[in-house]
Formats: structure tokens, sequence, C-alpha cells
């Protein structure tokens, strides 16, 4: 098991360094930064000295070191057009999207799991019918349109819930900041999660459904039935617990791409988090950001791989690789 | 003595877009307490759907639309579900086909003995935990203790049937529907799990339904062999009778048809004409006709009922003392065939 994960990190650094190449490359691939920093009038003496004093006059892998060394201890330099350290604005800006992220996770889980599973139990129930039906709109509308008509019909026509940003928040020691604490918070993560969780709901649903439908068909289900198991054991116990090792994958794939795409649901409802610095950063030519958020969601990426690679362990025993016992 | 299980003109249908299929047709048998009876027939012939319609599990959309199961007497082809799961498991235990595939791979071994005998036994997890380990020696699993938290997948094919055999017999049933238990099996491995299934079965006094195609297996196991064909029963008798002297035409073709160690390698292995005809395509009459040697008249308008011979009973119009008599030369071949003709010779055509 711990050889497992220790296999697992390494392989996992191994992917962080690629990334942070790439980042790395990002800074070069757009021309000479000595050349964005001064005027046009400066001598070329200046330059140079400019260029020896940030070093870029080393080997480039000397830079690479460098530039690793720095983003390892969070330090990804100022942003160009706003003027402050990248890691101070995404460290403002991460607590909002995570938040969103996260309740938009759980919120697919939650209500789509269970619909897998009654769609799966029961495929022919008109409810299935209603359920799979719903599940199409939800897979196949853009994000944008399902954010644009949830604040059409609950912020304009009803008047119910906020249309942009994230409410009131309240400070956690400093470092984070909530809006699930506070009333108007909660009412503007409503129609963002909502939207940037309908299509990953749908899929976990369609998922589970799949799954439930081909394990119930299986022989240890019959077999399990001939025991004269009762329902709820069959179903929840033998049969829920089987199909978890891809309904598992496929939510930590996903909470990654919620994060990563939050970028368009966070534009839609102008909430405050890094897909909307990184928006701005992109239309900015601001490369310290996109690299920092690059290096971020990789990292937020690989993290979460781990994780499941780990979960899968904890599920399947047949996974028990290296450390199994015979 | 009151039958362990008893089927009485047993009859299950699959509805089907192009019509309903009679997969099961007027199906009679008796189990008597602590006997084997053997089920043997060819693939489809509905040795399988007998077996899920007696516990209670045929996959829809098949259904039971005719006749009575009873077990010990009482009827329980129309309890509800949740009174048939009370059955299931604890009066009526099943042993599948696939080892590999019929235990839960995400379970220990020992949860999944122990959770089906605390569905059916008010004991303390720890005395099942108890039972569970002593249903692991009785099967034959070596250090019983150690293995009761490995999962199946740690297990071999024959080590993994043994557990079977311990979750089918885990609640005590008074009847035990062993679905071809040694098919999937290495034959070395075979002999032993039928001998186990024997032996466990024997001790407990439980009757046993052991569906197979193998007739060895039968020979070998069973008390009395009932032959299934098309959904019909085309004989059934003590196994000595059936295997030495079969019968029914069909039967008399399958014993010929099992290649014998002494024969002649070069002869040519004898066998049966034509296959069997799907569900939807069953002749009028008697559902062997295209196929039979012996064949006349009637068989092709009439449906045989059942006609005892000797020990044995057959569904066969040869054993039929009344109606339609045979012709001479059916009669004299069917004899010297040494099948035991009862009809009256009819005049040569």
């Amino acid at each position: 098991m711990l050889a497992f994960a220790i296999r697992r990190l390494i392989q996992a650094i191994g992917v962080m360094l690629v990334v942070a190449m790439i980042s790395f490359v990002m800074f070069r691939f757009v021309g000479d930064p000595v050349s964005q920093l001064v005027g046009n009038d400066t001598p070329p003496a200046e330059r140079a000295q400019l260029r020896k004093e940030l070093g870029l006059d080393d080997p480039i892998y000397v830079q690479f070191a460098r530039f690793v060394d720095k983003a390892a201890h969070f330090d990804f330099g100022i942003s160009y057009q706003i003027k402050q350290p990248v890691s101070t604005l995404i460290a403002q800006r991460l607590p909002a999207t995570l938040e969103l992220s996260i309740v938009s996770a759980i919120l697919a889980l939650v209500v789509g799991m269970p619909m897998g599973v009654y769609t799966g139990l029961y495929p022919h129930s008109w409810l299935s019918r209603l359920f799979l039906a719903i599940s199409l709109a939800g897979i196949s509308l853009p994000t944008f349109l399902i954010g644009i008509l949830l604040i059409f019909i609950f912020s304009v026509n009803f008047g119910m819930l906020p249309s942009f940003g994230r409410g009131d928040v309240v400070s956690l020691g400093g470092y984070w900041t909530t809006g699930l604490l506070t009333r108007t918070g909660l009412q503007s993560i409503i129609l963002p999660s909502i939207t940037l969780g309908l299509f990953q709901m749908t899929l976990i649903m369609r998922l589970v459904r799949g799954e439930m439908l081909e394990v119930l068909r299986t022989d240890y289900i019959k077999f399990a039935r001939a025991r004269g198991l009762s329902r709820r054991a069959i179903n929840f116990g033998h049969a829920l617990k089987n199909t978890l090792v891809p309904v598992i994958t496929i939510t930590g794939l996903q909470l990654g791409s919620i994060i990563a795409f939050s970028i368009i649901t966070e534009t839609v409802f102008q909430w405050p988090g890094m897909g909307l610095l990184f928006l701005q950063a992109v239309q900015n030519v601001d490369i310290p950001i996109m690299a920092a958020y690059l290096l971020l969601i990789a990292f937020l990426f690989t993290l979460i791989n781990f994780i499941v690679d780990l979960l899968y362990v904890a599920v399947d025993p047949r996974i028990r690789i290296g450390g199994a016992k015979a | 003595m009151t039958a362990a299980l008893s089927v009485r003109n047993l009859r299950v249908e699959i509805p089907t877009r192009r019509g309903v299929l009679t997969a099961i047709d007027d199906l009679s048998f008796d189990i008597a307490p602590g006997e084997v009876l053997g089920v043997v027939g060819e693939s489809g012939a509905g040795k399988s759907i007998t077996g899920s319609a007696i516990i209670g599990l045929l996959d829809p959309p098949g259904r039971v639309a005719g006749g009575e199961i009873l077990l010990s007497g009482e009827r329980i082809d129309n309890l509800s579900p949740s009174a048939m799961r009370q059955i299931r498991g604890k009066r009526i235990g099943m042993i599948f086909q696939d080892p590999l595939t019929s235990l839960n791979p995400l379970y220990r071994i020992g949860d999944q003995l122990t959770e089906t005998i605390l569905t059916h036994e008010a004991i303390s997890a720890k005395a099942a935990a108890e039972k569970a380990e002593r249903l692991l020696v009785e099967v034959g699993i070596p250090a019983a203790g150690t293995r009761m938290s490995s999962y199946p997948h740690q297990f071999s094919g024959g080590m993994r049937q043994r557990v079977v055999i311990a979750l089918a017999l885990a609640a005590d049933p008074e009847l035990v529907i062993a679905d071809e238990p040694t098919t999937a099996l290495d034959v070395s491995v075979q002999a032993q799990i039928i001998a186990l299934i024997k032996r466990l079965c024997k001790d407990r006094g439980t009757s046993v339904m052991l569906i197979t195609h193998d007739m060895g297996v039968i020979a070998e196991t069973a008390d009395r062999v009932c032959v299934l064909y098309a959904g019909r029963l085309a004989e059934i008798g003590a196994v000595r009778d059936v295997v030495k002297r079969a019968q029914h035409p069909y039967t008399h073709g399958l014993m010929a048809a099992i290649p014998s160690l002494i024969d002649d390698p070069n002869e040519k292995l004898e066998q049966i004409p034509g296959s069997m005809p799907r569900l939807g395509a069953i002749p009028a009459g008697c559902a062997f006709n295209p196929r039979c040697t012996y064949r006349f008249g009637r068989c092709m308008r009439e449906r045989p009922g059942i006609y005892p011979v000797g020990a044995s009973d057959a569904s066969c119009f040869l054993h039929d003392a009344s109606g339609e008599a045979p012709p001479a030369a059916v009669v004299r071949n069917a004899i010297d065939a040494g099948i035991d003709v009862r009809a009256s010779e009819g005049a040569e055509p």
C-alpha cells in the first residue's frame, strides 16, 4: 500500500515537472521579457545589465531550476497588469473557485447517484424516463446557456436569487474567505453551482445507471438473490458497491474539470474566482498569472488523481497491487 | 411421505415480441426427502429454467404460467416476493454453474457467509462467524479461520465452488438446486465437488436437484433421473433403469451417444440426427418426432402423455397400451433395440 502510494507520488512529481516546463516555456514564447519591461529607447548596455540582473543570461536549465524552486515556494512573480504578487492574487481568488466547485461536485453526486440507482433499478418506470429526458438536456445544453436561463428565470423573472457575485463573505483565519456562512453568500452560490454541476450530475446519473444495469445482470447478484438476501442488501450493498470504481474515476476527473472549466460559469455569474482572473489575464497577456494558473490546475488534477488511485484500493481489493498479501 | 419438492404440471412462458414461447410445458416430477434427482437434457431443454422457476428467480419476462410447485407439501409458486425471499436461501439453496462469477468480488468470503447466515437466523454476529467458519471446514477449505478474511479472487475455481456450496447450505435448506455445479471446473476437480455435494446433502438429509448435461455425473451421484426435451418430460426413473434400459427413444439415443473407453475407437460414435427444435418451432404431436426412428402416424398428430413402463415413466406412444398402435416393423425395431414396448402391435402397412 505504502509502496503503491510512493510510486504514484513519484509519477505525480514527474507530471508536475513536465507541466512546469510548459508554463516556463510560455514566458519565452511571447518574446524577450526584457523588451517588455523597458521602453524602446533604452540603450543596449542597460538592457544587457538588466538581463544579467534578472538572471536571463544563465543557461536555460539553471533558469528552469530557479523557476521550479520559486514555484515550489509559491513564488510566481508579479502580475504584469495588476502589479501584485501572483501568489497573493491567486490566494484571494482560490477560495471562491474551490467553494463553488466543491458545492457543485457534491450537488452532482448527491443528486446524480440516487437518480442513477433509481433509473438502474426501475429502467421502465415513468420517473426513470423523466430523469433520462432531463439528463439529456443537462448533457446537451452548453453551460453558459444554462447559466443565462437560470438567471433569466430565477433572478430576472422571480427576483428570488442574485444574478452575480458571491454575496457577503466571512474571513476565516485570514487565509480563507467563505460565502457559505452568510445568507447572501448561500443565496449567491445556488445558481452558479447548479449551472456548473448540472453536466456532471447527468454524467454521474447516466454512469451509475449503466453500471447498475450491468451489475444487476451478473451471477453474483443472482446468487445473492438465491441466498435470500434483502433487496436493500442486494441493491445497495452488493450492486452499488460494484459500480463505484468507475464512478470514483469519473467523479475525480470531473472535479478537476469543474475547477478548470469554472471559467465559463464564473464569467456568466461574475463570480470572483480564479477563472475570472485567468480570463482577464488572457486578455491582457499577463503571463505570470497564466503560468501560475496552469501549474495550479495541473497540481489539483494530479492531487485528485492521486486520491482517486488510493480510493480504488479502498473499494476494490483486486486493485491492491504490490503490497497485497496473496 | 410428503415429497420434499413436488412439481405439478409446471408451465413456464416467455412472452416475446413474436408471441409467447413455452419454455416448460406440463412438467411434473417429485423429489423425495434426501433424494438426489438428476435433471438432464441438451442446452435449451429447460433444465435451468425449471431450477429458476422453483426458486422464484425466473429472468423477466419469463413467468410461471401454470401448474404448482410444492415444497414439503406447501405451495410456493404463488407466494409474495417477500414470502419467497424467506424461502430462498433458508429452505431452498442454490449452487450456480460458474464459481468465478457467483461470489461478489468486493466482499470477504467470511462476510458473505455471515451475511447469509444472519439474514436467515436470529443469532449474534459472533455465533454467525463461528458457524461460517464451521461451514468452511465442512466444505474442505484448509485453514478456514484465516481464509474467512480472504477475497474471492484469492481462491482457485474449485475452492470458490466449495465456498458457493457453503453459502448454499448456510441455512440448512431442505432442498439444494445445483445448476451445472461442475461444468466450469477442471475435470480433476469435478469429481471432488460432486462427492462433496453428495456427502454434505446425505449427512443433512437434504434433497438435491442436480441439473447437468453430464450423464457420468448423474450415474455417479443421482438416485433418480429426469430427462427433459424441448421443455417437456421425456423420461423419469431410477438412474440404473434409465441408463441401462432407456425407454424413450430420445433417452435411448442419448445413452448410445456416450463414448466409452471399451468401444472400438475406429467405430463411429452414434448420434441422434438433427437438433432440438427452437422453442418457437416445436412440431405438432411429440416434440421429438422429426428425429425419432420409431415414429408413426400418431406421433405427428397427438402429444403423448406419460406412460409407466417398468419402474420408469416415459412420454412415448410405444408405451401406451391404448389408442392407435404402432406399425409392426416399428415395434420390432424398438424391441430389438431394448425398449420394452407396451403398445399392441399394429398390422403391417
